[in-house]
């Protein structure tokens, strides 16, 4: 079916008859809720309705019908269905929607996302600054009438590509002072970054120099990044020290930003398969997975009975993968400088020459299409599955085990360590092994389980300590049970077509909005997908976990040593190909 | 016991240190019977990426090499066959799916008209990929209907200028399609050959 989530079990509209209506365009769910009543009733469904997982919130740009939409959905962390609901405003200046970052907290970065992307403003919001942009950046570039310097045509394909195709180089059209827009009478000769920064630094002082025998202390400000190894890539961490312990810390991000949902918005639908390689380019797999859960959603097929099968293989596999690759690159973050994550390599090698023979590529799979997957798996990649899975792959995680589990170098380093509670988890929407590693089992494969993981055994693998020891243990077991449905779906893997029928390169999208969430390896991925029935998709957001799950950064590390940032940061396992899309 | 854990660790990196020679001295003595040598040997990479590799399983680039797989893809090329008479009958007939189908839109293609009536025919004129931009998604193979451009198996392409692909470089005879995607090619023939028959039955149906 096209619906993508049920709300017949709760019914707003009676409960808030003046201010909620039920949301009955063609192909949607949920319910259009009053600006000004949007904390009462927010409040409402997270007290009463215990709706406390908010898993996203993002914006839509109606520009035919003049309307800004912020689209919230929330689920329970005891599982099920979750709830959507929307606000929608008039499309002009200045538009404000109230923050429900204290209903929510996790709200904190995607709200910020919003303002710069869509230039919405939410009163109440203690730090609302540019997030994935840069600060001296003009206009808002989610909304439909912004047009990016190397701007062709509305949506892909592009007409100057075929029957007359010459060849140019995008710069010939774009010679190079157009390429870059900046605000009136801006010069970037002679810009400094002032009054930004400043704002950093204040959001950053919460609080006072004198400790508590009344001696003044001198607190210092420390960039970590955006070139520091512990980042694994470029993200940047300010944190204000007080001698070596952490006092405060803002996360600042988007080096790495190429407005990855613009892109998806010009492209078709079959357009953006491969590009989803490329946010958590550890996973591709599994990023494929949620991207055609999503319009699989809003064109309401069904995937053949073998795909499935091969998509919770893949998926699974993946996941193993990362986790190893997780656990080489936490310890050398630790300072274990690369026998552990050499150790690692050597499996997820193996891991990806399955992938290559299946897909093509090793990491950049573009495996699955809606329906199904590309091609089947040839029988020496399946041969090669079966001894990793039954011979090879049992033993070498055991050996991870014995390798660091009661190391006590390692232990004295992750014990306590980052302390994050599971109340504070959900609140910062917290997903993935993080959550379970503060001891709240939340499992999508199990809440709202989607493909055919119903059918599987397994265990939500889940820790009380909340600590980094926690978050490693997590993901040491889950590679067990990967392993666990790996060996139920090689075993029992129907002979079957693979796609529904022949694949076509344009698609039919019905109108309507789907919201496809998976467990990947790193959290809940999630891609909301708009379809107004046209070739190209009206919106498509991602609900990144590396994004989402940076909000508890500065909760885990307060009080702790600045060393211990490394590795409280490196066991978020953030990818920056995703966080800064 | 305090440091009963680091033991236990060190335990695994004893065994696998060992493990290099071991694995090293089995493939010398398998030498010395006549056997291949465990380095610069297609055997030897062939057990380094096996489900029981053990010991030393790096690869020395660019001495050795990982074999590619029959799906491996890289940059596309277009499919010509040869005529008896030595002619390069390309098989595109620029209908302009790849175009179409390509995310980033790096291919750019130029059609033919007949000369006389001035109408378009389905034959290339010029074919530009930009080998920058294409992301290997491999999608203009995919979806190609006539089985005209396929993805080469040819990943050493590091470059000191812009890699604009015209036709000179991109076409690449059938033979060579067939020698690096043999299960491929062998299965797509057998398809044409399958319509063509069908084709020439209907004709010599309505005959
Ligand atoms: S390569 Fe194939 S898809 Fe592309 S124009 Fe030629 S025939 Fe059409
Ligand atoms: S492989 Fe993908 S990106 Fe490259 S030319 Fe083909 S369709 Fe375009």
């Amino acid at each position: 079916m096209a619906t993508t989530v049920s709300t017949k079990s709760v019914d707003l509209s009676t409960i808030f008859p003046d201010a909620v209506i039920a949301d009955e365009r063609k192909g949607y769910t949920g319910w259009l809720v009053e600006k000004d009543n949007l904390i009462e009733i927010a409040t409402y469904v997270r007290e009463e309705l215990d709706y406390d997982l908010l898993s996203s919130v993002t914006g839509v740009d109606y520009l035919p019908e003049e309307k800004m939409e912020v689209v919230y959905q929330v689920y329970k962390t005891t599982g099920g269905p979750g709830l959507f609901f929307k606000v929608q405003i008039p499309r002009e200046d200045p538009m404000e929607i109230p923050s429900v970052i204290n209903i929510w907290p996790g709200a904190d970065l995607q709200e910020r996302e919003i303002w710069d992307l869509y230039g919405i403003k939410f009163p109440g919001h203690p730090d609302l600054r540019r997030i994935l942009t840069w600060e001296g950046f003009e206009g808002h570039p989610m909304r439909k009438d912004w047009q990016e310097p190397f701007y062709e045509e509305e949506t892909k394909p592009f007409k100057s590509r075929w029957p007359k195709g010459e060849h140019i180089h995008a710069e010939e059209i774009n010679p190079y002072h157009d390429n870059l827009k900046f605000p009136p009478k801006f010069n970037p000769e002679n810009w400094t970054p002032t009054d930004p920064e400043e704002a950093l630094y204040t959001s950053l002082k919460k609080f006072t120099t004198k400790n508590e025998d009344g001696l003044e202390a001198e607190q210092i400000i420390v960039n970590m990044g955006p070139q520091h190894p512990s980042t694994h890539g470029v993200f940047r961490a300010v944190v204000v020290l007080d001698g070596e312990k952490v006092v405060s810390l803002k996360p600042v991000m988007g080096y790495l930003h190429r407005n990855h949902e613009k892109i998806g918005e010009r492209n078709t639908y079959l357009h953006n398969m491969p590009y989803t390689d490329r946010l958590d380019y550890f996973n591709s797999m599994a990023n494929n997975w949620a991207y055609a859960l999503a319009v699989e959603k809003l064109m309401g097929i069904e995937v053949t009975e073998r795909s499935e099968y091969i998509r919770v293989i893949m998926s699974e596999l993946t996941r193993i993968q990362n986790h190893l690759v997780w656990v080489g690159i936490f310890l050398n973050d630790l300072g274990a400088v690369v026998t552990p994550l050499l150790y690692a390599f050597e499996e997820r090698e193996l891991i990806l020459d399955i992938f290559e023979e299946v897909s093509g590529a090793r990491m950049m799979c573009n495996y699955y299409r809606f329906g199904g997957v590309v091609r089947d798996m040839p029988v020496r990649a399946f041969e090669k599955l079966k001894q990793l899975v039954y011979d090879r792959l049992p033993g070498k995680i055991e050996e991870f085990e014995r390798l660091l589990s009661e190391n006590e170098i390692l232990l004295s380093r992750v014990k306590g360590i980052g302390y994050l509670s599971a109340k504070d988890a959900i609140a910062t929407s917290m997903t993935g092994p993080m959550l379970r590693a503060s001891g709240v089992p939340y499992d999508i494969r199990r809440a709202e389980p989607y493909g055919i993981y119903d059918r599987f055994d397994f265990d939500v693998v889940t820790r009380p300590e909340c600590d980094l020891y926690a978050r490693y243990h997590v993901r040491i077991e889950e590679m067990h049970q990967s392993l666990r449905i790996l060996e139920q779906a090689v075993s029992t893997i129907p002979e079957g077509p693979i796609l529904p029928k022949k694949p076509v390169y344009q698609v039919r999208v019905p109108a309507g909005e789907a919201y496809g969430r998976i467990e990947s390896p790193k959290g809940e991925l999630g891609f909301y997908v708009i379809s107004n029935g046209k070739p190209n998709p009206w919106r498509y957001h991602v609900r990144a976990p590396s994004f989402i799950n940076i909000t508890a950064l500065e909760k885990m590390c307060v009080g702790e040593k600045i060393a211990d940032f490394v590795a409280i940061l490196g066991a978020i396992d953030i990818v920056l190909g995703e966080l800064d899309r | 016991m305090y440091g009963k854990g680091i033991l236990k660790s060190l335990s695994v990196t004893w065994k696998r240190f060992w493990m290099t020679y071991i694995e090293d001295l089995s493939w010398f003595f398998r030498r010395m019977a006549g056997g291949v040598n465990r380095y610069y040997t297609d055997e030897g990479i062939a057990r380094r990426s096996s489900a029981d590799t053990r010991g030393i399983f790096t690869i020395q680039y660019p001495e050795e090499k990982l074999p590619v797989h029959e799906e491996s893809r890289y940059l596309p090329f277009l499919v010509y066959d040869e005529t008896e008479d030595g002619e390069k009958d390309v098989r595109c007939t620029s209908c302009g799916i790849c175009a179409k189908v390509c995310p980033p839109q790096c291919i750019w293609i130029v059609g033919k008209n007949d000369p006389d009536s001035g109408k378009s025919i389905p034959q290339i004129a010029e074919f530009y990929i930009d080998a920058d931009i294409c992301m290997n998604c491999g999608f203009c193979s995919e979806y190609c209907p006539f089985d005209a451009i396929k993805m080469d198996h040819e990943y050493e392409l590091a470059a000191y200028k812009r890699n604009i692909y015209n036709m000179d470089m991109l076409l690449k005879p059938a033979e060579y399609y067939a020698s690096i995607r043999p299960e491929n090619a062998a299965r797509e023939d057998e398809a044409r050959r399958v319509k063509e028959e069908a084709k020439a039955a209907k004709k010599a149906n309505a005959a």
